[in-house]
């Protein structure tokens, strides 16, 4: 079993671990309770991304996809999503939410108000 | 309003000005300071190392043997007194006092300041693991650091590197000189990855290689290795251990605020400064590689000259403010060009441009964005690197160039008629070379347009032209637009816009130029992409193993995802499980573990498949190992319907049942499932055996049918029973088993090494002709026992359950969840 991230009130960032667990060119997944599970991203070149794993346009499994550049291409229908924006490129229109990432001494922080969902944390508050 | 003034002027005799550091952002920024207002301050400078500022990027050389440490002294002792300045050499600051406003030294000394200015660098970051202390590891930062690697070189012997990054590779490069056996180890997949993408720093390991030291990529170091007392190797998490007598730790640097953390000022990944380099405390302020600046930390020494510029400026009331640096990267390696700039990275509205020339080993690519140069990265020829640099910098407007930009600046602002490619082919004299490979002159490229040849593909196929290597593919279709202007022919279809070249021409030069990694094939044939996208990986990824079995390593990440997790994704993201059934038939123990397996995973449906097997719905990624697990212990394996390989084998019971029946096709449909199982193929691959021509395995919509008769089997090719319907043709007719195997496996290889990635059998045959087939299986009569057996041979590589595999743990974090988040842990 994955270990869990703590998320307490406090922190700004969530630190989900060294960035070697995800091989360049690929992606992982980390389900949020009661929100939306992510897809984090380590391109070819070393980037790191993050978006809702959900395609825009029939909620495909966006971290399966095959990551060229900064794109991956969605398994389900082939669609094409920018990892930086998350937009549809080419002819197809919509677009995945990011969430903010940074990369500090080999170790990837995702922005902690963007990961959980605002009812969570009213309530964690409560 | 007197008193205060005049209290002022009474004090202002000069400010004593303190700086901790005495490297190469201290002393510059005192040296800025000077030459704006000389008598200002009275100055101390405190240096942790006992000497004269030097030049600490030009280690490497010293290291290398390419210069003395007098050659990279910037500061002498006589400047410092013609200055006027105490330099404090060997005693480092330990204590700031900031209410007292003094600094206490190692040694006790109290130096009052009413300015002060951190300069202290950055430290060498060193990894935690056991043996990181030992006699004989050391770091790649001062002069010391330098002695003790020229003192372990003298015994010659081994050295390992960690990092290979630029300095990591800089040291290697040094210590291989000095006459060392040096391994380099990188944790990640390709050499300094910070600076450059996977096309150059393939280029550079290459290199690296080919000068004899061992560059080992992917590598992660477990421990560092001890015998009597000193070091002696260093292992990996692999088990692999490597020899050495010294080990350097490169791996990178930290910014050094130890002290100005402890002295209370705000720090996060650096000190925190404001534009004017000043800290949370406006009489302390910090320059180089210490500082963080708008969330920036700098490892180069360009943006430190900038820095001391705003310092001096602010220091001096004369403020003008540091706006960030954009950076640029030489590696100092003698012999390897290697030059980075700018964002390389890609994304929206950014427009790569690449150009590859195998031939010279170089590679060269751009990054525009808004007609803007925004990165560059440049491998080989590095010639135009400053050029582009500043172009970056002054961020000006290269619309207008953006052609010719790759071609550097002498072609690109050769004249405006220059700046048009097909206007520099047209200024050409007739006889200079187009095609350095096949010696091809413009005069003969024209010729041969003129006599007819109106596409790339005529030209290459007729005088040679850019058949080769391609890199002349530009200027050969330059030649093609102005010789016939607009009646040029469109080429054969190229595989994807990442490259000319079609998928006939990139299976025979994988072959004749011997092309045995993806970013080789990438690199020789002049991919105008950095790492490909979804259409030309996968299709490169098959070629590959096909042409190389045995050797070529599956690459996972250019896996579509059915075939990285070996089942089929459905809709929902989760996925469907189908256990191989050979030839359809199965038994009480297979049943009742799949019975078992719905149940335990809540699987919401299981379906019979039209390939005569079961198929389990609902499984979630995370579970697949363990349901392989379940399904092998009760002997059954991948059923490969999530590939473009071989799916099933479908039969009609044949003699040992039925009334009808003239062979066992059930039994030669179990050998022939048992022979081609785990092979993968340009596309999926569905074979059936019917045992009479009733065909109730309906053999003749398969890619391969087989049809039993009282005299033998008729072999039936090329049937599809999708989209476009096509019923077999009829390849030949056998007498024996043996020998409808043999043919089987014979066809099987020639649609495997000649078909297009993604091209099933019937629009393949369609494509080439039956009558091609024909002549490629039967013209020599030892092409099918060839073909089979080359089948055969790349079988033996293939026959792996993946499921086993992965049930065994094999790449489990392409089945795990990083991790789960929980928003209120507290409340768990």
């Amino acid at each position: 079993m994955p270990k869990p991230v703590r998320a307490p009130m406090q922190a700004k960032w969530l630190d989900i671990g060294p960035i070697t667990q995800i091989e360049p060119g690929m992606a992982a997944t980390l389900p949020v309770e009661g929100g939306e599970e992510i897809a984090v991203f380590h391109t070819m070149r070393g980037e790191i991304y993050a978006l809702v794993n959900k395609c825009p346009h029939k909620q495909g499994p966006l971290s399966q996809g095959i990551v060229h550049g900064e794109s991956v291409t969605c398994p389900l229908h082939s669609w094409k999503i920018s990892l930086r924006s998350g937009e549809a490129l080419g002819e197809d229109k919509g677009c995945v939410p990011t969430i903010p990432v940074k990369v500090d001494a080999g170790r990837i922080y995702l922005l902690r108000e963007a990961v959980v969902p605002p009812v969570q944390a009213a309530r964690a508050a409560a | 309003m007197n008193a205060p003034a005049n209290f002022r002027q009474v004090k202002a005799l000069p400010e004593r000005l303190v700086v901790i550091g005495n490297g190469m952002a201290g002393c510059r920024a005192v040296e800025e300071i000077l030459a704006r207002d000389p008598a200002r301050y009275t100055i101390t400078i405190f240096g942790a190392e006992p000497r004269v500022n030097y030049n600490r990027i030009m280690l490497s050389p010293v290291l290398a043997g390419e210069k003395s440490f007098d050659e990279i002294v910037l500061n002498t002792a006589e400047w410092y007194a013609a200055n006027g300045i105490e330099l404090v050499a060997g005693d480092p600051v330990d204590h700031i006092d900031r209410e007292r406003q003094t600094v206490v030294s190692r040694s006790g000394r109290v130096e009052p300041y009413d300015r002060l200015l951190i300069a202290t660098g950055s430290d060498p970051f060193i990894i935690p693991v056991p043996g990181r202390d030992l006699p004989g590891v050391v770091t790649f930062r001062d002069l010391d650091d330098v002695d003790k690697m020229l003192a372990a070189a003298e015994g010659g012997g081994n050295a390992v590197v960690i990092g290979g990054g630029l300095l990591g590779l800089e040291a290697a490069h040094g210590l291989s000189l000095r006459g060392m056996k040096v391994t380099v180890i990188h944790l990640m997949p390709t050499l300094m990855e910070r600076q450059l993408d996977e096309a150059a720093g393939w280029l550079l390991k290459t290199e690296l290689e080919r000068r004899g030291q061992t560059i080992l990529t992917g590598a992660d170091t477990q421990e560092i290795i001890e015998q009597d007392g000193h070091v002696a190797g260093v292992r990996l998490k692999d088990g692999r251990e490597i020899p050495a007598d010294i080990v350097v730790m490169a791996v990178g640097i930290r910014p050094s605020t130890m002290l100005a953390k402890t002295a209370g000022l705000e720090c996060e990944r650096g000190v925190v400064v404001d534009d004017h380099m000043v800290t949370s405390d406006p009489a302390v302020l910090a320059v180089g590689e210490c500082v963080q600046h708008r969330g920036q930390c700098y490892g180069l020494v360009a943006p430190l000259w900038e820095m001391c510029r705003a310092l001096a400026d602010h220091l001096t009331d004369t403020p003008s403010g540091y706006q960030g640096s954009v950076t640029s990267t030489k590696l100092k390696v003698s012999g390897i060009d290697v030059f980075s700039a700018g964002d390389f990275t890609g994304g929206d509205g950014h427009e790569d441009i690449v150009m590859r020339d195998a031939a010279r080993g170089v590679y060269k690519r751009l990054v525009v964005k808004d007609g803007r140069l925004v990165g560059a990265v440049l491998y080989g020829d590095t010639a135009d690197g400053n050029w582009y640099f500043d172009l970056l910098k002054r961020q000006e407007d290269v619309s207008e160039i953006r052609d010719a930009l790759i071609f550097g600046q002498a072609f690109a602002l050769g004249g405006g008629a220059f700046a048009d490619p097909n206007a520099a082919v047209a200024a050409l004299p007739d006889d200079a070379e187009i095609c350095g490979c096949n010696g091809v002159s413009k005069g003969t490229v024209v010729a041969t347009i003129k006599a007819g040849a109106c596409s790339l593909d005529a030209v290459r196929s007729t005088c040679k032209a850019s058949a080769s290597c391609g890199s002349c593919t530009g200027l050969v279709e330059s030649l093609l637009v102005l010789t016939l202007g607009d009646e040029v022919q469109a080429g054969a279809k190229t595989l994807c816009k990442c490259t000319s070249f079609g998928h006939d021409d990139i299976r025979r030069l994988i072959v004749e130029k011997e092309l045995r990694a993806m970013p080789q094939v990438m690199q020789e044939l002049h991919w105008t992409t950095p790492d490909g996208c979804a259409s030309c990986r996968p299709a490169l990824n098959y070629y590959l193993l096909c042409a190389w079995p045995g050797e070529y390593e599956d690459d996972q990440k250019s896996r579509f995802v059915n075939e990285r997790l070996h089942a089929n994704i459905q809709k929902d993201g989760t996925y469907s499980v189908v256990p191989r059934m050979w030839g359809g038939l199965t038994n009480p123990t297979e049943l009742r573990a799949i019975a078992d397996v719905v149940e335990k995973y809540n699987a919401p449906m299981v379906k019979v498949t039209g390939g005569q097997r079961l198929d389990i719905f609902g499984i979630k990624k995370e579970d697949l190992p363990a349901v392989w697990a379940d399904l092998n212990a009760a002997g059954m394996v991948s059923g490969h319907a999530y590939g473009k390989s071989l799916r099933t084998v479908k039969t009609c019971v044949g003699s040992e049942w039925c009334r009808f029946g003239t062979q066992d096709s059930t039994g030669l449909g179990v050998k022939i499932e048992r022979m081609t199982w785990g092979s993968w193929m340009p596309h999926k691959f569905k074979i059936a055996v019917s045992g009479c021509p009733r065909n109730c395995a309906e053999a003749t919509i398969k890619d391969f049918g087989v049809v039993c008769v009282d005299s033998g089997y008729e072999l039936h090719v090329g049937g599809n029973g999708g989209i476009k319907v096509r019923a077999t043709d009829l390849l030949c007719k056998v007498a024996t088993e043996a020998e409808a195997m043999e043919h089987c496996a014979a066809f099987i290889q020639l649609y495997r090494e000649q078909a297009h990635y993604l091209e099933r059998t019937a629009p393949w045959i369609e494509r080439v002709g039956l009558d091609y087939v024909k002549s490629q299986m039967f013209d020599d009569p030892e092409a099918v026992k060839r073909l089979a057996a080359r089948f055969r041979y790349s079988q033996t590589f293939m026959q792996d359950d993946p499921w086993a595999k992965r049930a065994a743990g094999d790449r489990a974090d392409l089945h795990q969840h990083l991790a789960t988040v929980r928003p209120a842990p507290e409340y768990v």
